[in-house]
């Protein structure tokens, strides 16, 4: 059901901009304003999250320990970015987290089996999450990055050697770029896990149901717009230059095809979306105490912030001072006679 | 308010919003944009292209393919365009006799736009006129 009302609503999205433009002929409205305040919405609140997150107070040393802590005896081997000691390489293990998704990769899926009339479980290495996430993330990105060309000029050189590398099957004019179709089966898979595996389905919600619809709705327009509409390039370059440089051109050029509108709505849409959304683990990952703090509480003493200066410690040598009598009194046994 | 490793989650702070702000800096400036002037073809040749302007704009590309397939898998090198008129399907003896100065037609588009046809691999362009 989450599924269908995520789905209900994106549609519902490309509908806006498909009678705003379509019928109503508002493109500068769809074409500068809704972008430029979602765009603007996006960094105000991405920034707030994150000072927000950050003046959260970490009561306690809580890395994930997924491998042997460090030890001075020589013969226990230390894994260093499993279990970080220091800071530097606790900077290894976030780099590799967050460019190799090193704890997606221990992903386990768990099987119950019948073994001699009896249920035995079984867990066994999951990848397939990893490398479709993975895929999924690395297509994104490019895919962002090859956009800047239609926000720079002049275009530097690298965009023109990314465009050859994405393109390099050459395959159809316009060369079919490898992102297109990487990003397309990720998400697909993505959102069929959610759907096909009963015990995700069970706890997915709309939150997440709702972006992997929207991103393959923004990338299969996308596709649509660069294989089959066919959209006026430099037209486009032309408004979004001029959207960039904070002179917007008026009017917009009337070549523009539709479909870049509805691409546009929707990528404003994510936007937007993004801050208040699961979407904001790009800076949460940065900021998770259980993968960005080493794990050395055994020699440096990790002083809860939250913590009243005013109160001291309390030894309970210094209990015992404070009630060595009554406690004698009583029978309990005491560390030292009165 | 306080923060806790406020220095290094600032530092990364501005660095994001530096990236993804950066089309409006880096444009900083700059002049307004406005489509390179395209160097058309001179006379004697016909005043139209093989198709509308607007189409041509959008779709070359297609054409081009379409011929492409047309004459090495079918044999086939005759064009008719929608007026009627016939066009030999060629890359360079059609579209690069019109259009002789790619440095001044395909490539400004093509660089504004950062595409990089293949094609000059094996097909000749035309040497550009100089001024
Ligand atoms: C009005 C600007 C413009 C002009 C002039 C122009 N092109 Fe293009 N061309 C483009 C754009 C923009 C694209 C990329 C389309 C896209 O990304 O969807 C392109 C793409 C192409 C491609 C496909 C590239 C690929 O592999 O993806 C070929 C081939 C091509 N043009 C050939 C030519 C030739 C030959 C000429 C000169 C006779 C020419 N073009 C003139 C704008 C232009
Ligand atoms: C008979 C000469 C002739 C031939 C052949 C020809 N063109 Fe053109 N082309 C022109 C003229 C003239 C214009 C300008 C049309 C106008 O301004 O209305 C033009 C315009 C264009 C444009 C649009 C430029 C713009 O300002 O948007 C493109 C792209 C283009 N031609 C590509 C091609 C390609 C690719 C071929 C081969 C498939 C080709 N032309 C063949 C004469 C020709
Ligand atoms: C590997 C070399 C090679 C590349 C790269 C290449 N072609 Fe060709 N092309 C050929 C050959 C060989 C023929 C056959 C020529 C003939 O039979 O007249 C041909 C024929 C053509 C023809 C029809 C005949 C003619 O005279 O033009 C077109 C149109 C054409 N190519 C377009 C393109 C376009 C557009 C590209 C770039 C996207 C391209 N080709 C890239 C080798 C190449
Ligand atoms: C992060 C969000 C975005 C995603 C995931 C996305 C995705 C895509 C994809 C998959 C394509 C197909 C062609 C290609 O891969 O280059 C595409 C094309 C396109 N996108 Fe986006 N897009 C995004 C943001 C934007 C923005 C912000 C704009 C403009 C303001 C834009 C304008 C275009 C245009 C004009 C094309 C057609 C390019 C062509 O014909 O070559 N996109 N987009």
């Amino acid at each position: 059901m989450n599924a269908i009302y995520s789905l209900v609503f994106v549609f519902a999205l490309v509908l806006i901009p498909l009678f705003g433009v379509g019928a109503a002929q508002q493109t500068y409205f769809f074409g500068v304003c809704v972008p430029w305040t979602a765009f603007l919405i996006f960094l105000v609140f991405f920034t707030a999250k994150i000072i927000k997150w950050a003046s959260r107070p970490v009561p306690f040393s809580i890395p994930t320990t997924a491998g042997q802590q460090w030890s001075n005896l020589d013969f226990i081997v230390h894994d260093k970015y499993d279990n970080p000691a220091t800071t530097g390489q606790t900077w290894i293990r976030m780099i590799l987290e967050v460019f190799a998704f090193r704890s997606l990769f221990r992903n386990t899926s768990m099987r119950v089996a019948m073994k001699d009339g009896k249920p035995i479980v079984g867990y066994f290495s999951a990848k397939w999450l990893w490398l479709f996430a993975l895929m999924f993330h690395y297509a994104f990105f490019t895919i962002a990055v090859r956009h800047l060309r239609l926000f720079l000029n002049p275009v530097p050189k690298v965009f023109e050697i990314l465009e050859t590398l994405d393109g390099l099957l050459q395959i159809g004019i316009p060369r079919l770029y490898l992102t297109d179709m990487v990003i397309v089966a990720a998400v697909m898979f993505l959102l069929l896990r959610r759907v096909a595996v009963p015990t995700v389905r069970y706890i997915s919600q709309v939150a997440d149901y709702f972006p992997l619809l929207l991103i393959l709705a923004i990338a299969a327009s996308g596709i649509y717009m660069r294989y089959y509409a066919k959209v006026d390039v430099v037209a486009i370059k032309q408004l979004i230059l001029g959207m960039v440089t904070l002179h917007p051109v008026k009017p917009i050029p009337a070549t523009i095809d539709i479909s870049f509108f509805i691409h546009l709505f929707l990528v404003s849409t994510l936007i937007f979306y993004f801050p208040f959304s699961k979407l904001m683990h790009l800076g949460g990952v940065f900021l998770s105490p259980t993968r960005n703090m080493p794990n050395d509480s055994r020699f440096v003493r990790h002083v809860n912030p939250w913590n009243d200066p005013n109160i001291k410690p309390h030894s309970y040598a210094a209990y015992e001072d404070d009630f060595r009598t009554p406690m004698i009194a009583a029978g309990l046994p005491v560390d030292k006679e009165a | 308010m306080k923060l806790y490793n406020g220095g290094i989650i600032l530092a990364g702070l501005v660095i994001f919003l530096g990236l993804v702000t950066m089309p409006v800096w880096a444009n900083l400036g700059k002049p307004a944009y406005v489509p390179q002037k395209l160097t058309m073809p001179a006379a004697p040749n016909d005043k139209a292209c093989i198709e509308d302007k607007e189409i041509m704009r959008n779709t070359h590309m297609q054409i081009l393919d379409s011929w492409r397939d047309a004459v090495v898998r079918d044999g086939k090198r005759v064009y008719i365009n929608r007026h009627g008129k016939q066009f030999a399907m060629s890359l360079q003896n059609t579209c690069m006799k019109c259009h002789n100065n790619k440095e001044e037609f395909c490539d400004k588009c093509h660089l504004e736009a950062a595409v990089t046809p293949y094609c000059w691999d094996c097909h000749i362009a035309p040497k550009g006129k100089k001024q």
